[in-house]
C-alpha cells in the first residue's frame, strides 16, 4: 500500500514535470536515458515526445536508433542505410548536437554578453543570436542590464553568417531591431507562427556595401517541428512555440536583435567600466555641442565620418556654419541604449532621445550612432536619425 | 487451472481418439497446400470440440497460409484471450500484423508473448526484425524519406505448432497439486549439482536431498538432450500418470516418436526451485528451455518426483 502511494506521488511529479518541460528538455531526457543504458526508458520517453510532437523529425531519428539498437548493435547516431539522402541525417544529426550543447553549456548567472553595455529603460527585452551554437537568448532589461531569462534553438542560413549579398543564403551579423509583425494569418504557412522582419541592412551594412533584404525571425511549416541548424536563406528561424513565446515580448521598433557569430561573455564589472566610458564620451559630446564650441565639438568625430552622402568635410562646414549663428544651444539626451558590434573592434551604436533646443530651431528626435575607438578616444563614426 | 504440458501436449492431444486423426490429418493436408481440405477436417474436429486450443491454432494456421489475415487474426486474439499464458498466438498474430505492415501492432503482441515467456526465442527473433522494421519507419519519418521503396520482405517466423499446448481434458482433481498445508521452506539448489572434486558422493543422500533431487532432474534432461528415449523413460515413476486419458503404453509411444522425430533436441533447466514435501516427495519448478532443429520454446514446468527403489523419478509432469 505504502508502495503504491509512493508510486503515485511518483507519478502525479512526473506529470508536473513534463508539463513544463520544454520538448528540447524532454529530448535531453531522453539522451540522459541513453547516456546511463536505460534505453527502455529512453524509449519509452521519446514515444511520449513523438506522441506529443508527431513532427519533431530529430526526435523520429532517435527512436529508429533506440529501436534498431534492440535489433542489432549501432555503428552511429542516426544509424540510417547509407542510401538515403546523407545531408538529411547529417542535418539532424547536427541539430541534435546543437540542442544538447546548448543545454549543457548554459551561460552561468554571473556572464553576461559583452554587447548589451546598456539598454533604455523602454526596451523591455533583447534578443541575442550564437550563430555558432543555433541559439537565441532572450534577455529581459532588469535596470538598464541584460538577464537571462529564456534560449531557444534556432535555423540560421544555408551558407553560415555574415551576409553581404542577395542571394547568399547567409545570415547578417550585426546589430539589428524588429521593424515589424506579421501574423500567422497573413502569411504563407512555411512562416508557420508569424514573423518579425528585421531592419538588415542597416547603416553600417550600407556604407559597406551589403545588400539584399527580408530578413525575418520566422516559424517553421506545419509540418515540421524544427528545421536543421543550417537551412534557412539567411532568416532566423524558429520552432512555433518557441517563435510565438519571443513574440510576447517583441516591441515593433524597439526590440533589439543582435546576431553574434560565436557570442562573446564577460563580467557586469567590465561591462560597466566599457558603458560608463562610453556614457562620459557621450555626455562630453553633447556638452560640446551646448557649448557652441564648434571645434570641440568636431573633434568628436572621425575623419572616416559619413552620414548619407555627407562625409566629413561636408559635415564640419555645415556644423560650424550652423552652430555658429546660434546665440545659445540647449541639448538633452535620454533613453540611451548601446550596444557593442558583433565582430567589429570597438564599435558601438548608441541610440538615443534627443532634445535640441536653440534660439533658431527646437527638435526631438529618435538618434542612432556609431562610435568607435580611435587613437585612443571614443570617436563618430555614423550619425543619423532613427 | 489450465494444465500445460510442454512440448508432449502436442502428442498427447494427437493420441485421443475421435479427435487426433483429423487434426493430424488437417496438418497433414495443410502441409501438403490443400488448405480447403485441412479446413473441412478442423471444422470436423472443433464441431465436436468447439474450444479446442490446437485445433483453433491449426484453423488460424490455415486462414494464415490463405491469406485470410482478418480471420486469422480473430482466431489468434480470441486463443490470446482464452489462453494469455501460451506465447505461440502472441507470436503468429506479430507474424501477420507485420505482414500487413502494422509494425506497432506486432510489436506489442510480441513484447506480450515474451512477457509470458521471457526467454521464448521464436518471438525474440521475431521481435528483432520487427524493431529493425519500426526503426527503418522511424528514419523514414525522420528524414522524410518515402517509405514505399524500402518495403522489404519481413522474415518473421510463423509458429506451426502450439507447443505449450493446455491439455484438452481437465486432470482428475486428485492429480491436482495439494496446497502445501504447512509451508514448508523451499530449498533452492544450484544448477550443475555434479562437482568434480566428489567423484563418488554416493554416501551422502540424506545429507542434501535437494541435490540429490536436481540431478535426477537434470539426467531427465540430458536423457532427452541426448535423444536417448529408454534413459528418459526410465525418470518416470511406474505409477506415472500420463497426461489426458492415454494408457501408459500410448504415453510412451508418442513420447518415443516425438523424442526420434527432431534431428536434435537441446533441454535447459532455468532457475530450478526444490520444494521438499516430507522426506520422499518433492516438487521442482523451473523454466524448460527446449530448443529442437524444428522448434524453441521456453516455459515454466513443474515436476513431482518422488523416492523409489532408492531413486528420485518423476510422478507427475506439468506446465505450471
Amino acid at each position: 500500500m505504502k508502495r503504491l502511494a509512493l508510486a503515485l506521488l511518483l507519478f502525479a511529479c512526473a506529470g508536473l514535470a513534463r508539463a513544463a518541460a520544454t520538448p528540447e528538455d524532454r529530448l535531453s531526457a531522453v539522451f540522459a536515458a541513453i547516456e546511463s543504458n536505460r534505453l527502455d526508458t529512453a524509449l519509452f520517453r521519446v514515444e511520449a515526445l513523438i506522441r506529443d510532437y508527431p513532427n519533431f523529425r530529430l526526435a523520429h531519428l532517435v527512436r529508429g536508433d533506440l529501436l534498431l539498437a534492440r535489433s542489432r548493435p549501432l555503428q552511429t547516431f542516426g544509424n540510417v542505410v547509407k542510401t538515403v539522402p546523407q545531408d538529411r541525417v547529417e542535418g539532424l544529426r547536427e541539430e541534435a548536437l546543437a540542442r544538447l550543447r546548448a543545454l549543457r553549456e548554459r551561460p552561468s548567472e554571473d556572464r553576461l554578453p559583452r554587447y548589451v553595455l546598456q539598454l533604455h529603460p523602454g526596451q523591455k527585452h533583447v534578443l541575442l543570436v550564437d550563430s555558432r551554437r543555433s541559439r537565441l537568448y532572450v534577455f529581459a532589461n532588469q535596470g538598464g542590464r541584460p538577464r537571462l531569462i529564456a534560449d531557444y534553438y534556432v535555423t540560421l542560413g544555408k551558407n553560415g553568417i555574415e551576409k553581404t549579398r542577395q542571394g547568399d543564403q547567409k545570415t547578417p551579423v550585426g546589430v539589428y531591431h524588429v521593424t515589424g509583425n506579421l501574423p500567422r494569418s497573413k502569411l504563407t504557412d512555411f512562416y508557420g507562427a508569424g514573423a518579425f522582419p528585421i531592419n538588415y541592412p542597416n547603416e553600417w551594412d550600407k556604407r559597406l556595401g551589403r545588400n539584399g533584404h527580408g530578413i525575418w525571425l520566422h516559424g517553421v511549416p506545419a509540418d515540421v517541428y524544427s528545421r536543421p541548424p543550417r537551412a534557412s536563406d539567411g532568416c532566423i528561424v524558429l520552432a512555433n512555440p518557441d517563435l510565438e513565446s519571443i513574440g510576447r515580448h517583441v516591441q515593433v521598433g524597439l526590440t533589439p536583435v543582435i546576431i553574434a557569430d560565436e557570442v562573446e561573455w564577460s563580467d557586469a564589472a567590465a561591462l560597466e567600466a566599457e558603458r560608463s566610458s562610453l556614457a562620459a564620451a557621450l555626455e562630453q559630446w553633447r556638452a560640446d555641442w551646448a557649448s557652441r564650441d564648434t571645434e570641440r565639438y568636431l573633434a568628436h568625430y572621425s575623419r572616416r565620418f559619413a552620414s548619407g552622402k555627407q562625409d566629413y568635410a561636408g559635415w564640419a562646414a555645415h556644423k560650424r556654419k550652423v552652430n555658429g549663428a546660434k546665440r545659445w544651444i540647449k541639448v538633452g539626451v535620454s533613453s540611451v541604449a548601446m550596444f557593442r558590434y558583433p565582430r567589429e573592434r570597438d564599435f558601438v551604436v548608441v541610440a538615443f532621445e534627443q532634445d535640441y533646443r536653440s534660439d533658431g530651431l527646437s527638435n526631438v528626435m529618435k538618434k542612432r550612432q556609431y562610435w568607435i575607438r580611435e587613437d585612443g578616444r571614443w570617436k563618430i563614426l555614423y550619425e543619423g536619425g532613427a | 487451472m489450465i494444465r500445460i504440458i510442454t512440448a508432449c501436449a502436442a502428442a498427447l492431444c494427437l493420441a485421443l481418439p475421435a479427435r487426433a486423426d483429423e487434426l493430424q490429418e488437417a496438418s497433414k493436408l495443410l502441409k501438403a497446400g490443400q488448405h480447403q481440405q485441412a479446413l473441412e477436417r478442423v471444422n470436423k474436429a472443433l464441431a465436436a470440440k468447439p474450444r479446442d486450443p490446437q485445433a483453433r491454432f491449426l484453423k488460424g494456421l490455415i486462414f494464415t497460409e490463405q491469406g485470410k489475415a482478418k480471420e486469422a487474426i480473430e482466431i489468434f486474439t480470441k486463443l490470446t484471450q482464452d489462453y494469455p499464458e501460451l506465447p505461440e498466438p502472441y507470436n503468429n498474430l506479430a507474424v501477420i500484423y507485420a505482414g500487413q505492415g502494422h509494425y506497432d501492432k506486432a510489436r506489442a503482441a510480441l513484447e506480450q508473448s515474451i512477457r509470458t515467456h521471457p526467454s521464448y526465442a521464436t518471438a525474440y527473433e521475431n521481435l528483432g526484425d520487427v524493431y529493425a522494421k519500426l526503426a527503418s519507419q522511424a528514419y523514414n519519418k525522420a528524414l522524410q524519406i518515402d517509405s514505399s521503396n524500402t518495403g522489404a520482405q519481413n522474415k518473421l517466423s510463423l509458429v506451426r505448432e502450439l507447443v505449450g499446448g493446455p491439455a484438452p481434458a481437465p486432470v482428475a482433481a486428485a492429480k491436482e497439486p495439494a496446497k502445501e498445508p504447512a509451508k514448508e521452506p523451499a530449498v533452492v539448489a544450484q544448477k550443475g549439482p555434479e562437482k568434480s572434486d566428489q567423484p563418488a558422493e554416493k554416501p551422502a543422500p540424506a545429507a542434501d536431498p535437494a541435490a540429490e533431487i536436481l540431478k535426477a532432474v537434470n539426467g531427465w534432461a540430458q536423457a532427452w538432450s541426448k535423444k536417448d528415449a529408454d534413459a528418459y523413460l526410465s525418470y518416470y515413476a511406474k505409477d506415472f500418470d500420463p497426461p489426458g486419458r492415454q494408457s501408459r503404453a500410448d504415453w510412451e509411444k508418442s513420447r518415443r516418436s516425438r523424442i526420434a522425430a527432431p534431428k536434435s533436441i537441446s533441454v535447459g533447466i532455468g532457475s530450478p526451485k526444490v520444494t521438499l514435501q516430507g522426506n520422499d516427495s518433492a516438487r521442482v519448478a523451473f523454466r524448460q528451455t527446449y530448443r529442437s532443429d524444428v522448434f524453441k520454446g521456453t516455459s515454466n514446468k513443474i515436476l513431482v518426483l518422488v523416492k523409489a527403489d532408492g531413486r528420485w523419478q518423476i510422478r507427475e509432469e506439468k506446465g505450471g
